[in-house]
């Protein structure tokens, strides 16, 4: 079933985020705040809005995943891209510094 | 080459000091996002998936030695070692943080380069033949010409906030490799018949969502008039183009809404009212400009042809590149060099700064010390002497920069797609790749012969997909990326549009449509003297779009 997170760029770098279940903007996916039902992706929203005004992101999204085991897996290939790198360079992004765990 | 003065100087830098403060006021939280947006766009700062993307002017495509060294040194220091040449002849880096990019400015701007009006909807960085200057058949140099444009345009009052975004190209010779007849405005530089120079004038042209080939307003401008009418375009262009539909306000919608007639007649109705004015172009002007652009003088070099006999026996691969990416030069000691940025299997358009550092040391010792960057994102060395051939393929070799697939099928345009690319529906340099890697052979593709083959992302078309001989856009459907396919599109002066020819194909289908196409026009032709561009015009659609859909169909 797809459920929500909420993603954006970080400011200063453009680095790809998405808001922690501990209210922190994370660097990978794991750890992403989930949202299961409406008034909970209200709340996402709200968050980006705040977000914005807080100066840390920009161009903050609520976004379809999937829960597969302990795993999060964005449902469009855009955000796949987003969460790993450009795929034609495995070199680049967050595949190359984080190994993924077994 | 240009030479920036005084004022140049200043005020390039007066607009890298004023984006610091910009930068430092958004980082402060002084500027919202909402407000910085526009400011960052017009100094070529975008946000892509990953990360912000610098987009860096090449005015006419011209570099040299020291700029390229430039380019490297910031693709190593401020981005991940390598840039990305674009079709309209930027380089964008993919990585920079915005912190960062304020001193990339001033890096850029002492070595006279800048990323103005590479966004926005202003007048963008005016491209030019990449040849301009050495190719044979020339009529007259249009760098000059591009070069006053862009003195015109930049930061103009009345032209900083147009309906849309507004691309001038400029060709100096009849074969048109500037791809005018898909710009907002399209000058080809020509003689009259008394000897004098002048521009063809096309208006209207246009890739996207709605592609359209220019109409010619113009036989002949006189080079004097070049400002007043480019003026009188744009005015008419500001002034009516559709501001309410942002798919409807490039110029090309205005022409065809408002007819090819009509609109010259505004066009020379405002013309008529400041022809004789400011603008009018004093001769001494353009030739103070056109000094700047005085072709190198040339050292005799005579010897090269009896070496280049015997080289080109030694060694075949050597022989196929000199066929391949060196075409004639003015001077018939000397060839123009395409540096292919093709490689098997690669990535169209990428350079690593290691690959740019040693383009930039190519130039200096063999072509004195000037490079281009082309549309079709290679790079060239406009002035090698035949003699030097062999010695410049060489060094190429060293870092994979001597693919012999210039104007070749594996030649590919590809824009960055879903890869990088926050517009895009699809990925295309993947699709690229495998393209490449199919057709990769040398004698395949030498076979196939002249074979333009583009590719797009998304409908925005910066891939050039429309004229492409095969062209190729790349869709989300339900999810997935499906990839359109278009045939007998071409943006040389013969410019068309190509046709669609079905629905499309997946991923996985989409390389062995293509070798579908190519197969069935080996099939046809009617000798290896017919490109497949002149095969499509003499048979067309139909018997590729059955090759196509019969063999799906039976595969089903």
């Amino acid at each position: 079933m797809s459920v929500k997170v909420l993603t954006a760029n970080r400011l200063t770098d453009g680095e790809v985020v998405w808001l922690g279940a501990n209210g922190e903007w994370l660097e990978h996916i794991d750890g992403a705040l989930i949202a299961r039902h409406a008034e909970a992706v209200n709340a996402l929203e709200e968050a980006g809005k705040s977000a914005i005004k807080s100066n840390l992101v920009i161009d903050v999204n609520v976004i379809d995943v999937e829960e597969r085991g302990t795993d999060l897996y964005p449902v469009r290939l855009r955000e796949r891209i987003r969460q790993l790198g450009p795929t034609i360079r495995l070199d680049l992004g967050k595949q190359a510094e984080k190994p993924k765990a077994a | 080459m240009y030479r920036y003065d005084e004022f140049d100087h200043a005020f390039v830098s007066a607009r890298v000091e004023q984006f610091k403060d910009q930068v430092e006021r958004r980082l402060s939280g002084e500027l919202t996002e909402e407000q910085f947006r526009p400011l960052r766009l017009m100094n070529g700062v975008y946000l892509q998936l990953h990360a912000y993307m610098l987009r860096v002017a090449v005015p006419y495509g011209t570099l040299s030695s020291r700029q390229m060294h430039k380019l490297a040194h910031i693709a190593r220091r401020y981005d991940r070692g390598y840039g990305h040449f674009t079709t309209r002849q930027n380089i964008q880096y993919n990585w920079p943080a915005l912190k960062d990019i304020p001193a990339v400015l001033d890096e850029l701007a002492s070595v006279e380069m800048h990323a103005l009006q590479t966004s926005g909807n202003c007048i963008r960085n005016v491209t030019a033949d990449h040849f301009a200057g050495a190719a044979a058949d020339e009529v007259g140099d249009p760098r000059p010409y591009a070069e006053i444009l862009r003195q015109w345009s930049s930061m103009h009052p009345e032209f900083s906030y147009l309906p849309r975004k507004f691309k001038i190209a400029v060709t100096g010779a009849d074969r048109d490799r500037a791809a005018i007849q898909v710009h907002d405005i399209g000058l080809h530089l020509k003689k009259n018949e008394a000897g004098e120079l002048g521009f063809a004038v096309y208006v209207g042209g246009g890739q996207g969502r709605t592609p359209m080939v220019a109409k010619k307003i113009r036989d002949f401008l006189p080079v004097e008039d070049l400002l007043t009418y480019t003026t009188a375009i744009v005015r008419v262009y500001n002034l009516n183009g559709r501001r309410d539909n942002k798919y409807k306000a490039r110029i090309k919608i205005l022409v065809h809404e408002t007819g090819t007639e009509e609109i010259t007649r505004q066009i020379e109705t405002e013309w008529q009212a400041i022809k004789e004015t400011d603008l009018k172009l004093p001769q001494q002007d353009v030739d103070a400009i056109d000094t700047y652009f005085a072709p190198p003088n040339l050292v005799q070099r005579p010897e090269g042809w009896s070496g280049l006999a015997a080289a080109r026996k030694a060694d075949h691969a050597f022989s196929a590149w000199v066929d391949q990416n060196v075409t004639p030069h003015k001077n018939p000691d000397y060839g123009v060099v395409t540096i292919s940025l093709k490689p098997i299997g690669g990535i169209p358009g990428d350079a690593t700064d290691a690959q740019m550092d040693l383009v930039a040391d190519i130039a200096e010792k063999f072509s004195y010390d000037e490079i281009r960057v082309s549309h079709e994102q290679n790079l060239v060395l406009p002035h090698v002497a035949i003699a030097d051939l062999r010695i410049v393929y060489d060094l190429l070799l060293t870092d994979g920069l001597a693919t012999a697939n210039a104007g070749l099928i594996t030649d590919i345009i590809s824009c960055p797609g879903l890869d990088y690319c926050a517009l895009a529906t699809a990925r295309s340099i993947p699709v690229a790749q495998r393209i490449s890697e199919r057709f990769g052979n040398p004698e395949r593709q030498a076979d196939i012969g002249e074979l333009k083959l583009k590719i797009s992302g998304c409908i925005n078309a910066c891939g050039h997909h429309h004229v492409g001989h095969i062209g190729i856009l790349g869709v989300e459907k339900k999810g997935e990326e499906l990839y359109q396919i278009s045939l007998g599109g071409s943006g040389d002066e013969i410019c068309t549009i190509g046709d669609i020819t079905g629905r499309g194909f997946s991923s996985e289908e989409i390389v062995d449509a293509i070798e579908t196409i190519v197969d069935r026009y080996l099939e046809i032709r009617t000798d290896k003297e017919e490109t497949f561009l002149t095969t499509y015009r003499r048979v067309g659609a139909a018997p590729f779009k059955d090759a196509l859909y019969s063999e799906v169909a039976n595969a089903a």
